[in-house]
């Protein structure tokens, strides 16, 4: 089973906005490559930080409102939400090492 | 002080490219005990490109990651085990090779290496950008897309030169641009550059950015002894700086040559028993599909006669 949920334009604001935790959302698409592999590290940190930080994905493809509500232009872009704001904006592929020195001080 | 191995496998391959996915279908068709190790994503640089049209088998060409997606579903077919890890250190032992990966300690009894190099990048506005639309790093993979177009080269090596002939059977002009005012490339292929008229050189000139819209339309020049920038215009780029073997967890006793790739014999043996070598990484290599996949399946060959010629001795 998936540790990533999938966010829609409908589900964001309860998911990801209202979260008691903070939200690692993954902005995607399926035709991009790194995307892919940065789905990997996701996949392998997400279980890491079960109950600590949640970890989400929006494909952009399909939700292009709230990709340009968020002024995405490169994908991937993780965007790390507390507290329905922004606290840490990644553009690209990133390692599962930096990606958790990123997470860490939000892990609480 | 010896380090114990949870883990054992009679043959370990390093790298999950169409190199590393090749050696992993011929070892378990071949029964061994095999693992290989991916670090990023399978398909390895195959990810990074677009239309293969030189792969036989497919006169239609074949899209870079359907051609990924069904080397990946092969493996599966045999029961390659592909897993995600990083290999930080291999030292060979007595009788195995002791790898240190992000996923722990993992033994062999021999190893293949398939991981590869990177491209060096220019490291200017643009490139990461319009990569696989007009940005190129392979001239073989690309050229032909861009007949009747003004392409430019960066570099002035052999690969740059090469690719620079090559590409002038397609191009309408070529130009390479070289950061210095000489050639490094060999005598006999400066000579042939020189005599073609298509290919122009641009020399103590550097790209200082890639334009365009969705794809490349231009670069920005600068000449270094003037100082004057100006803006090229070209259908694509093909940056040919060089390229970075990824050895970085070899011991230095595996000889390699001056650019750093692993120095092999036609069996893919390196200088190191029972550790080899297929693919990009190989020093000369031709850094294509085929030849990489060509390799691993030698490289599987004589991995096998090496692990069948030491248990034999064990017994």
């Amino acid at each position: 089973m998936s540790e990533i949920t999938a966010v829609t334009q409908d589900t964001f604001e309860k998911e990801v906005l209202q979260a008691s935790t903070p939200v690692l959302v993954d902005f995607w698409a399926p035709w991009c490559v790194p995307c892919r592999a940065l789905a990997l590290v996701l996949e392998a940190v997400a279980k890491e930080y079960a109950g600590k930080i949640k970890f989400a994905k929006v494909n952009v493809d399909e939700h292009p409102a709230l990709a340009s509500k968020y002024g995405i232009v490169s994908i991937p872009s993780l965007f790390l939400f507390k507290n329905g704001t922004v606290a840490e904006n990644l553009v690209g592929y990133i390692s599962d090492r930096d990606l958790r020195a990123k997470l860490q001080p939000h892990a609480g | 002080m010896a380090r114990e191995c949870m883990r054992h496998h009679d043959l370990v391959i390093i790298g999950g490219g169409a190199t590393g996915m090749t050696a992993g279908v011929y070892a378990a068709r071949a029964r061994m005990d095999v693992l290989v190790l991916e670090a990023l994503l399978p398909g390895g640089q195959l990810n990074n490109a677009d239309l293969i049209e030189n792969y036989p088998g497919f006169p239609e060409g074949i899209m870079a990651t359907d051609l990924v997606e069904l080397m990946e579903k092969q493996a599966r077919r045999f029961g390659v085990k592909i897993e995600r890890a990083e290999v930080e250190v291999l030292q060979p032992r007595e009788n195995d090779f002791l790898l240190q990966t992000s996923a722990g300690d993992i033994c062999a009894g021999a190893v293949i290496v398939c991981t590869g190099g990177q491209h060096k990048h220019l490291g200017v506005p643009g490139e990461r950008e319009f990569a696989g639309k007009g940005v190129s790093y392979c001239a073989t993979c690309d050229g032909p897309l861009f007949r009747e177009r003004e392409i430019v080269v960066v570099g002035g090596g052999n690969t740059a030169i090469d690719e620079a002939l090559f590409l002038a059977r397609f191009a309408r002009r070529v130009f390479v641009v070289h950061r210095r005012d000489q050639l490094r490339a060999e005598k006999i292929l400066q000579e042939q550059a020189f005599a073609n008229p298509k290919i122009e050189f641009l020399w103590s000139s550097v790209v200082t950015e890639i334009r365009g819209k969705e794809f490349v339309e231009g670069v920005m020049l600068r000449n270094l002894k003037t100082g004057e920038s100006r803006l090229l215009a070209a259908g694509a780029v093909f940056i040919a700086i060089g390229m970075q073997p990824t050895v970085g967890f070899l011991p230095d006793g595996v000889a390699r040559d001056d650019f750093g790739f692993i120095i092999t014999d036609r069996s893919m043996r390196t200088s190191a028993p029972g550790l080899f070598a297929a693919g990009d990484v190989v020093s000369g290599s031709a850094r294509q599909l085929t030849t990489g996949v060509g390799e691993a399946t030698i490289a599987v060959l004589s991995a096998q006669q090496y692990l069948d010629s030491t248990s034999a001795k064990k017994t």
